[in-house]
């Protein structure tokens, strides 16, 4: 299991062991989906929010 | 009793003076699933001899009658949930019967008279105000161990200075800063008395803006982030919970990370505390019905750059981190027991109205 940081928070994150690149993780301390940009060492990033009509 | 009970071996004897109420309802529930407290009494002036079961239908199986509250036992810990100035009046008493007295009304959380004589009707015991150290552990953890007057906050105030704390923790407020705080509650603040405006017809699906300027929680707000609030509370249509949205606005720039790294640093380690901001699933900001029951505080924050603004989300259920959860923490602190313990409800989910 490798560890990575959340570009959301900063808080560690454990990654699984069959991570790949393209999966839609969530970060256990803030809740952010972080897309796996690379496996070898991981990368996240933000992944892209479906908008919502939060306001309606 | 659990193993790991630091203090496995002790077994504290507990009053609730108020029990029937329903912080002291909330209390009795806390207490008889608690591993160190049990309960040798419980008093309601207006419920004497009664089963605590035909108040608080979820303590059935207690086997437990209402005593006078003039006729208090001697016991370890003596919690009284009367309403505001009772405790004031009768705190020698209570020391006469107890070691350590834990009070859920507001006469012993402000620090000085003055603060009484202005916010409320005065104080009738003033040198005990010294000595009560306030209940919040987030707050006052290092003052805690030892303290035997113990005073619960308000439960406004509460979810307030929660919200805030670490803006302040991190020096991203100072203490000039304009904050706007609006608060939501339920219906349980109130009281189990209620009064015309508390009647089911005519609270039921309101949005009634109770305490617009001037709410007395503004008192404890005031003393322990050591800046006045612009503060407005509503009651709404919940039963149990209250949820504060915080308006702050900064003198500088502030960015996603730093409020993180605030937060973070703030409550990473805290036991009762959520952080709720963003990311992804349904409930994306702190929801006081993801509390309800227990003594868990939900805090969050969205960054507005276009206006300057950082808007703070916190929820608890008022009865419990906002009452008596907050004074079974408290308490657990102060007596050197595990600071989590009769605190483990998590929650429900999905879940009503609470």
């Amino acid at each position: 299991m490798s560890e990575a940081e959340c570009v959301e928070c900063g808080a560690e994150l454990s990654l699984h062991d069959d991570l790949e690149a393209g999966e839609i993780i969530d970060c256990g301390t803030c809740g952010a989906e972080l897309e796996v940009i690379d496996t070898a060492p991981p990368v996240l990033d933000r992944a892209p929010e479906l908008e919502e009509d939060w306001g309606e | 009793m659990s193993e790991d009970t630091p203090i496995d071996s002790e077994t504290l004897s507990a009053a609730v003076v108020g029990g029937s109420g329903f912080t002291g309802g909330e209390l009795l529930r806390l207490l008889a699933g608690h591993p160190n407290f049990e309960i040798a009494q419980a008093t309601s002036r207006s419920y004497d001899n009664k089963t605590v079961g035909s108040v608080h239908p979820n303590l059935r199986g207690l086997d437990l009658r209402f005593s006078s509250p003039e006729d208090l036992d001697s016991v370890d810990v003596l919690f009284a949930a009367t309403p505001h100035g009772v405790s004031m009046g009768k705190i020698d008493e209570f020391f006469e019967h107890a070691d350590t007295v834990v009070d859920l009304s507001a006469d012993f959380r402000l620090n000085t008279e003055a603060q009484y004589e202005e916010y409320y009707d005065g104080h009738s015991a003033p040198k005990y105000l010294d000595r009560s150290v306030y209940a919040l552990p987030e707050l006052t953890r290092e003052a805690l161990p030892g303290a035997d007057l113990i005073a619960s906050g308000g439960c406004n105030a509460t979810a307030t200075i929660l919200g805030l704390k670490p803006l302040f923790d991190a020096d991203i407020l100072g203490g000039s800063e304009d904050i706007v705080v609006d608060v939501k509650v339920g219906s349980s603040e109130g009281g189990a008395g209620g009064g015309p405006a508390s009647s089911h017809p005519e609270r039921s699906g309101i949005v009634r803006p109770y305490a617009p300027i001037g709410h007395r929680h503004e008192a404890e707000i005031e003393q322990f982030l050591g800046l006045s609030v612009s503060f407005t509370v509503h009651a709404v249509d919940m039963i149990r919970g209250a949820s504060a949205t915080c308006h702050v606005f900064p003198d500088g720039p502030v960015s996603k990370g730093d409020l993180w790294k605030a937060y973070r640093g703030s409550y990473e380690d805290e036991p009762f505390m959520r952080l709720v901001a963003g990311g992804g699933g349904v409930y994306r900001y702190p929801e006081p019905k993801a509390v309800a029951g227990t003594n868990y505080g939900e805090v969050g924050f969205e960054l507005d750059p276009s206006n300057k603004r950082i808007v703070v989300f916190s929820a608890i259920d008022n009865m419990m981190k906002g009452s008596a959860g907050q004074a079974i923490h408290g308490a657990n602190v102060a007596l050197g027991l595990e600071e989590t313990a009769g605190l483990d409800f998590i929650g429900l989910h999905p879940v009503g109205a609470p």
